[in-house]
């Protein structure tokens, strides 16, 4: 559709969790800066290609998804922030405690694979339902439920027990899912 | 949610410690709000314009797709 000062105006407003969905991806507020930027030039430049009444931050998370993707298997992650660049990304600082669960957090949700990661954050964070996280990522709904599971299970377990050889992870999603039916 | 007694402490209220987590550090970020850079973007340019800035950047970093 053409670009109107509405859809401008949408587009402006996809732009925060836009950035928060590329730092959670990236681990890096500059390259995921770099990435929202790369995000909204072809959003921009191929807006006729946008059907009118679909859903507009589906299609920017897919452009920047997919950015990330290509950008990836170019470069491979580089695992940076070691000197806490996320974190400077944060307007507020943190308390002490709250900070250091921050940190754990945040260093666990790096440890999931990128496929896990993904899906989680677009599910458990961004808002979308399990479909539009499907479009997203190309992938049926299922495969993001699952990846979905597999990511709260793999956090509990770094984050929360102790002893993780207690349970075998496809155990512990049944146990935290339960029969989740469709 | 099925009563199902989890083993290794796994429950419902992990689960909703790590959701709270995650909306946490997301909306960390989505609170900033949005940069003027990307602002005056989306205000100025029109598909052409970002067109000829891609073709630029590609032209840079050996073709995009």
């Amino acid at each position: 559709m053409p670009l109107t000062d509405s859809l401008r105006d949408d587009i402006l407003a996809s732009v925060p969790s836009l950035r928060a969905f590329a730092i959670s991806l990236s681990g890096n507020g500059d390259r995921a800066d770099d990435l929202v930027q790369e995000t909204l030039l072809r959003a921009l430049a191929n807006i006729d290609s946008f059907q009118v009444g679909s859903n507009l931050p589906a299609w920017l998370f897919t452009i920047l998804r997919n950015l990330f993707r290509s950008d990836y298997r170019k470069r491979r992650r580089e695992v940076e922030d070691a000197d806490g660049s996320y974190a400077k990304t944060l307007k507020t600082q943190p308390a002490q405690n709250a900070h250091l669960e921050f940190e754990e957090f945040r260093t666990a949700l790096e440890k999931l694979p990128q496929d896990q990661r993904e899906a989680l954050i677009l599910v458990g964070a961004s808002g979308f339902s399990y479909e539009d996280a499907a479009t997203i990522c190309g992938c049926a709904v299922g495969t993001i439920k699952s990846r979905v599971n597999r990511a709260r299970s793999k956090l509990s377990a770094l984050l929360y027990v102790d002893g993780a050889e207690d349970f075998g992870p496809d155990d512990t999603i049944r146990a935290v899912i339960g029969n989740s039916s469709n | 949610m099925k009563d199902v007694k989890p083993k290794g402490g796994l429950n419902a209220e992990i689960q909703s410690r790590i959701g709270h987590q995650l909306r946490a550090m997301y909306d960390d970020v989505v609170r900033q709000g949005v940069p003027d850079r990307f602002a005056d973007m989306i205000r100025k340019l029109d598909g052409a314009d970002a067109q000829a800035q891609l073709a630029t950047e590609n032209g840079k970093t050996e073709g995009g797709e």
